[in-house]
């Protein structure tokens, strides 16, 4: 019964999965566990983990070559829970298309777990944030070390007992030499002896590190021999805050993960919720909500070409790329409110709907976007400099793409033919005519070109979803989500109790868990939310796609040169808001 | 005889002397017989004027935007709106160079001890503007990571509300600062 409606939510459900076989073999300590509303969920004995994942990894039958998330959950509040610290896997396989979520209840005395970040690259990262923010250690992990909090940080912030007001200053910033130490012991690199080396900083402000991306590098001449990455100086407790705030008081802060294409952040989040509450929008609601993602996403696009290109040298597909983002701006400004944070979206639908401007001035903005797009095309797709720059720069393979937990057009970019929109598709977007393009060599020139065609493939959607776009209402009728509107909370009883009920109390999902993505400008961005059945989110946990592709920063910068790594940065498209939360 | 931008008492002259003690140069002149070339070529004003009138239609920017606010600061500084009809165009990304700090987005502990050393490399004078809300009092993000109001660790001239501000408040804000330093005494 479950299953079947959370496949009406999202067109289709998550492709199911069995693990008879791993059952088998490791008896009794694995174990089925109720599903995440639809994704097949798995509990395991702490001890058993690094073998189970190796196994879901290696076996021909599941081959779960992704590793999409891993977070945890502090029980301290939950009286029922057999130990506090509850850790959350989430694994995907591309080849089959199937997800499953492995948890695991680790102890506060003894929160050590074994580190896979020889499976999975991306685990590196992963699990430091998890040591950061829950205190849990991992055994093998090279460099155990804070991430997002700074060094001098006492504590762990995302622990039910720590204060979420209580900050902590910090007198100095880190050197990083100790990680650059690490890395010399790991895999020193030929000492051409001739040559002095030098270290360099490189950020947090810097003009080409995108305001708080920070990189100390070690230099033979002008390679960069290693590159360590900082990261954390734009995190803004976004997990802590969603625990303190309503459902529907969470959105404004998600419009702050990219703020560079909100709407597609209000969207994500609001779809999770709706998938927990097990509620579905109305079809007019689901039009409007991609017509405003796709334009986002055109939005996104043209921030990260227009800043990659001027990082290149390239001022002028600047003020091109960006006067056509001032038009859509004054779209989206007409209909919900605002230039950048828009807040659009409410669970259960949006909220206003849309105005009768809207049709032309879209319809506008898809004959505005070829005449920009193209402009700037012109001045670089045959520009000599433009491709000595970037083709064969900063080049990654699909499988260490995968292995980095690349997704969106980075992904894409590698050559993997792989996007949410297609291959999990949710509100109709399997019944619209658009194609996924795809790179070959995964470098530089990759990402920039994939992300123009996307604009193009956006622009389809856009005019397809107008067509079909239906008139009828907006938001679902149910009053235990939507507020009653302004006369009926007047003139009636049941309007005002309704209104009452939902600006003080909130809406108040379920216990249980939930995991939904979608595909937003960067790549899939999840939410993992753990609810107690209380109007506030127990635990408000989101895949920000920036953090994964940022983690392969050094494999694609090392052994090239400065001026290299500063296109690279640029191609990733990497938000700090995403990525630091 | 031209007066620029005359900022009556603040060399502690007032307006009718300095106006007076011009015309007394003039009767000067005119007795030895030079007042031709004098009312072309020379101009009588105060150094704070001139000076003044330099800075304000040169202001360098320097951008510490870490968020939000920082794509924001980008529209204003693209085509349409087009900060450079303020003189404020020469975006700088050395503190050493630029003499207006603008604080856009939301600082962070982990940022604070950073933003305070640029503030310090900049040379004198200069000025801040704190963008938006996060700048001004750390906004909605009462946390346990989130500096609240760069002014804890660095003075601030102007704040622009907003989350993010609109671009024409960021040109306001700018507007605003140099109707103030005409008015700023250049000797401190």
């Amino acid at each position: 019964m479950e299953e079947k409606t959370a496949a009406g939510i999202t067109g289709k459900t998550w492709p199911d999965v069995s693990l008879e076989p791993s059952t088998k073999e490791f008896g009794e300590r694995i174990r089925l566990d109720p599903p995440v509303c639809g994704l097949p969920a798995f509990r395991v004995q702490p001890e058993l983990l690094y073998n189970a994942i190796r196994f879901l990894k290696e076996n021909k039958a599941y081959r779960f070559n992704q590793l999409t998330d891993v977070t945890c959950v502090d029980h301290l509040q939950n009286g029922q829970a057999p130990a506090r610290f509850e850790i959350i896997y989430n694994f995907h396989s591309l080849p089959t298309s199937a997800r499953l979520i492995l948890k695991s209840w680790i102890a506060e005395d003894d929160a050590t777990v074994d580190s896979i970040h020889s499976l999975y690259k991306n685990a590196n990262w992963l699990e430091r944030e998890i040591f950061d923010q829950y205190g849990l250690r991992f055994k093998g992990h090279p460099n155990m070390k804070r991430i997002l909090n700074h060094k001098e940080f006492v504590g762990h912030p995302l622990r039910k007992d720590y204060p979420i007001s209580k900050g902590q200053w910090l007198s100095e910033a880190d050197d990083l030499l100790d990680e650059l130490e690490i890395r010399h012991r790991l895999d020193p690199k030929d000492d051409d002896g001739d040559r002095e080396r030098m270290t360099l900083n490189l950020g947090p402000s810097h003009p080409a590190a995108h305001g708080t991306l920070r990189n100390m590098v070690e230099l033979s001449g002008e390679t960069i021999l290693y590159c360590i990455p900082e990261i954390g100086y734009l995190h803004r407790g976004f997990e802590k805050n969603a625990e303190t705030h309503c459902y529907n008081m969470v959105i404004p802060y998600t419009d702050r993960l990219n703020y560079c294409s909100a709407i597609m952040n209000n969207v994500g989040y609001v779809k999770a919720v709706e998938r927990l509450l097990n509620i579905e929008v109305p079809e007019r609601c689901r039009y409007i909500r991609v017509i405003m993602c796709e334009l986002s996403r055109i939005m996104d696009h043209l921030v990260a070409n227009g800043a990659n290109l001027v990082d290149l040298g390239a001022l002028t597909n600047y003020w091109y790329l960006f006067s056509l983002r001032e038009k859509i701006y004054n779209v989206l400004e007409e209909q919900t409110g605002a230039r950048l944070t828009n807040s659009y979206t409410r669970v259960g639908g949006v909220w206003a709907d849309v105005n009768e401007n809207f049709e032309p001035s879209v319809r506008q903005i898809l004959k505005d976007v070829p005449r920009h797009v193209n402009d700037s095309l012109k001045l670089v797709a045959r520009n000599r400099i433009f491709l000595d720059r970037t083709v064969g720069v900063g080049a990654i393979s699909a499988e260490d793409a995968v292995s980095f937990g690349y997704t969106g057009p980075c992904l894409r970019a590698a050559g993997v033919d792989w996007d949410l929109r297609k291959v999990q598709p949710y509100y109709h977007y399997d019944e619209f005519d658009f194609d996924i393009p795809v790179g070959e060599r995964g470098d530089t020139y990759d990402r920039i070109m994939v992300r123009f065609e996307e604009m193009f493939q956006s622009c389809r959607i856009i005019a397809q979803a107008l067509d079909r776009m239906p008139d009828g209402p907006v938001n679902i009728a149910d009053r235990r989500y939507i507020l009653p509107p302004k006369e009926e909370v007047y003139s009636s009883i049941e309007g005002m109790v309704s209104h009452f009920n939902l600006v003080m109390r909130g809406v108040r999902p379920p216990a249980g868990d939930v995991y939904d993505a979608t595909e937003a400008a960067n790549g899939e961005l999840g939410f993992y939310i753990v609810s107690d059945g209380s109007q506030n989110p127990y635990k408000c946990h989101v895949r920000p796609p920036c953090f994964h592709i940022y983690s392969s920063f050094p494999t694609l910068a090392e052994g090239g040169m400065i001026a290299d790594a500063i296109a690279i940065l640029g191609s990733l498209n990497i938000i700090a808001g995403e990525l630091d939360r | 005889m031209r007066f620029l931008h005359p900022t009556p008492g603040l060399s502690g002259i007032p307006q009718e002397d300095a106006e007076a003690r011009s015309r007394e140069i003039l009767q000067r002149a005119r007795i030895y017989g030079e007042d031709r070339t004098l009312t072309d070529q020379m101009m009588l004003t105060r150094l704070d004027s001139v000076v003044n009138w330099g800075r304000k239609n040169s202001l360098w920017p320097f951008i510490f935007g870490t968020a939000c606010c920082a794509i924001e600061f980008m529209a204003v500084a693209a085509s349409h709106f087009d900060i450079s009809r303020f003189g404020a165009e020469l975006i700088r990304w050395s503190p050493r160079q630029a003499d207006m700090m603008i604080v856009g987005g939301t600082v962070s502990y982990k940022q604070a001890p950073i933003l305070r050393r640029i503030y310090q490399q900049m040379a004198d004078p200069k000025w801040v503007i704190a963008m938006g809300a996060c700048a001004a009092s750390g906004g909605f993000y009462d946390d346990y990571c989130t500096v609240q109001g760069v002014d804890k660790i660095i003075p601030v001239d102007l704040y622009i509300a907003g989350c993010p501000p609109r671009p024409e408040a960021i040109l306001g804000a700018i507007r605003e600062l140099q109707i103030r330093l005409e008015r700023q005494p250049v000797r401190v």
